[in-house]
């Protein structure tokens, strides 16, 4: 059993080079920010919107819908929803598409697979240090 | 108004019941401490509690780190009175957490060891980076503690009935000492119990102040929301924005100013990013801010309603003319629902919550210290074995009579603990999070880039506050009787956030050095992939 200081040397430069490198890796990194950059746009335009309809529309959100509740707090009940929603999609999407990924090259880093896979013409010695 | 004279004299409640109960939270916790302080042997017991806190437990530790004082009492008192206003805030506290789940919180996890500066110097020049990463985190901590510390004091004379200046410098000392002794024998593990059970009973009192507020108004939303507008003031219309913030053009862009903060600052609260080194993965620090979000979100929920509910039940005025003004909402609210022993449980409650986040603010602050300046930049990381967690646990005591002196200063000068806060989430908008995100997502990103970001930003938040009306020039200012003033905002996220952004772009394209692109490789493929992560320490 190697402890985790052991482990973190024992990687070289070049392996965490060729695993950036390697398709799956481009896939892995594609995937998670398909997800994380377009749903933080998305969240922040929200929420902006939001605080700035509460500053300079008041007369807008003070509107009733129902009884005594406006659309003021309707749409920030709605931050909460979408917020919760998020959070969720994003569990979900974590769990289906990017975590099998991380897993397998975790394993196949932890098992010095890219240290092999080395590009054509490359000498083999040189990316696993003894 | 005879009443409202009334409730200005005296304490509501019996102090004997506040104080008994706030004595048996603190008799279980430290005894849960003491149990806690077997393990802590190495660096990562110390700060990163062997890494062995499950994502749940974790979850609730961090809302028991991020739920302070000043969102409990504070977010209630404000709906009471200026209802809508109130509510905007907790909603920039929620949504806030998106950018920690989306963005932050498991790479961190997969990259960096103890502290921020961890991650921030992985591919950087490390001294001068760490020393940076570190005065902006011990910044951070230091107005985040003497908030909570002048709230404590300011929480007594409430609760407890105890008047006076000397009577509240003691009860900060009081917290003070109880937030060291947590801190030095329970280290980061005893701290997480302590917020695990602070965030229980927290959650559970608001949940049964919710419960017993909609059964008064026949669980009718609408009810509850016109016997609050019925009970406002004159001209006060608590259910529409506008309240507190919308009487000039300068206030209102004061509130996207801090609206921008709250949102972008929590990402980048130093004590909030070391709760996701305390648990064994990446998933898990995942599970934690999952568990978080939903815990924190379903607060706010009670808050608004608990907030309503005071302004319906208690009423406004009385809630302005009681001690502690607008934080006396909730208190007044459990002794008008619950009688004395309501209210003794939600006051022991509101000081387990301040006791609680001064505890994680303490080692996040003291670990910055030992392993970024002590360890790094001036030993160059030649220290013997426990060397470090050594020097944190002075730096703890230290850090712990800084912020005992200077909250009992800001106690007597009467700043303001809910503006204190929302500057520790403008600094960690300006100065932690654009370099946070350059670093892990930015490949051209330099040393110079990160420290024009962090100085840049770090200096730009504190600079605008000192010539801001909170300083000098206005009658509520630190200085009324002095002006040199000359920006017209109180929060100064809405400048500070993007030139940190902007000075990062520039630091880095106008720099010389070449980034390490073999650092960045190791450093994506492990945010990622989660290889070469720090493991759980094994007991």
């Amino acid at each position: 059993m190697t402890s985790p200081m052991d482990e973190r040397r024992l990687l070289t430069p070049e392996e965490y080079r060729q695993a950036q490198d390697s398709p799956e890796f481009t896939e892995l990194r594609r995937r998670f920010r398909r997800f994380a950059f377009p749903m933080t746009v998305a969240f922040f335009t929200w929420y902006l919107l939001y605080v700035l309809l509460s500053t300079y529309a008041d007369e807008f959100m003070a509107k009733e819908v129902f009884g005594n509740v406006n659309v003021g707090i309707l749409l920030g009940l709605g931050q909460f929803v979408t917020t919760f929603l998020i959070t969720q999609l994003y569990v979900r999407h974590a769990g289906r598409n990017t975590d099998p990924i991380a897993d397998e090259m975790r394993d196949r880093l932890e098992h010095h697979e890219y240290a092999r896979k080395t590009p054509a013409g490359g000498d083999p010695e040189g990316a696993t240090r003894a | 108004m005879p009443e409202t004279l009334l409730a200005a004299d005296e304490t509501v409640g019996e102090p004997a019941v506040n104080i008994a109960i706030f004595g048996v939270f603190v008799l279980i916790t430290l005894v849960i401490t003491f149990r806690a302080s077997h393990n802590n042997k190495t660096a990562a017991d110390y700060y990163a509690a062997g890494r062995n806190i499950s994502g749940t437990q974790n979850g609730l530790a961090i809302a028991g780190d991020y739920l302070s004082a000043a969102s409990f009492l504070g977010i209630a008192g404000a709906i009471a009175l200026y209802g809508y206003d109130g509510f905007l805030y907790s909603i920039g506290f929620l949504v806030a957490w998106l950018v920690a789940l989306l963005l932050v919180a498991e790479l961190l996890r997969n990259t960096a060891r103890f502290t921020m500066a961890d991650v921030l110097a992985f591919r950087m020049r490390q001294r001068p980076v760490r020393m940076a990463a570190a005065l902006s985190t011990l910044a951070v901590c230091l107005f985040y503690l003497v908030a909570q510390m002048s709230g404590a004091g300011g929480l007594v004379t409430l609760l407890l009935g105890i008047e006076g200046e000397a009577a509240q410098a003691l009860v900060v000392v009081l917290v003070g000492a109880l937030m060291i002794i947590y801190v030095l024998v329970g280290g980061m593990r005893g701290t997480t119990y302590v917020q695990i059970i602070k965030a229980s009973l927290l959650i559970a009192g608001a949940l049964v102040m919710t419960l017993w507020v909609l059964t008064e108004v026949g669980f009718n939303l609408s009810t509850l929301l016109g016997d609050a507008a019925g009970n406002a003031g004159e001209g006060v219309d608590v259910l529409a924005p506008g309240a507190q913030y919308g009487a000039t053009s300068t206030s209102q862009l004061d509130f996207v100013s801090l609206g921008l903060a709250l949102v972008l600052g929590t990402a980048g609260l130093p004590h909030v990013l070391m709760r996701f080194y305390t648990v064994p993965t990446a998933k898990d620090a995942r599970r934690s801010v999952v568990w978080a979000i939903w815990l924190i979100g379903i607060f706010y929920l009670f808050s608004l309603i608990i907030g309503y509910g005071a302004g319906a039940l208690v009423g406004p005025n009385e809630i302005a003319n009681a001690p502690g003004a607008v934080n006396s909402a909730a208190p007044l609210l459990a002794f008008e629902l619950g009688g004395t022993v309501l209210l003794g449980i939600i006051a022991g409650v509101a000081f387990a919550t301040i006791l609680a986040v001064v505890a994680g603010l303490t080692i996040t602050a003291s670990a910055s210290f030992a392993h970024d300046v002590y360890a790094s930049v001036i030993k160059k990381g030649d220290v013997p074995p426990n060397g470090e967690v050594r020097v944190a646990r002075i730096t703890a005591v230290v850090i712990g009579a800084i912020a005992i002196g200077l909250g009992i200063l800001a106690l007597q000068a009467g700043l303001n603990i809910a503006f204190l806060v929302a500057l520790a989430f403008a600094v960690a908008a300006s100065a932690n999070l654009p370099t946070i995100l350059y670093t892990l997502f930015w490949k051209r990103f330099t040393t110079q880039g990160a420290l024009w970001s962090i100085y840049g930003g770090l200096i730009a938040c504190v600079g605008l506050i000192l010539f801001s009306p909170v300083v000098s020039g206005a009658p509520d200012a630190l200085f009324p009787d002095v002006d040199f003033s000359w920006f017209p905002l109180k929060n100064p996220g809405i400048v500070s956030i993007p030139l940190s952004f902007f000075l990062g772009w520039l630091g880095t394209v106008l720099s010389k050095e070449t980034p390490d692109s073999d650092k960045y490789a190791e450093l994506e493929v492990r945010s990622l992939t989660g290889i070469g992560a720090e493991k759980a320490v094994p007991h």
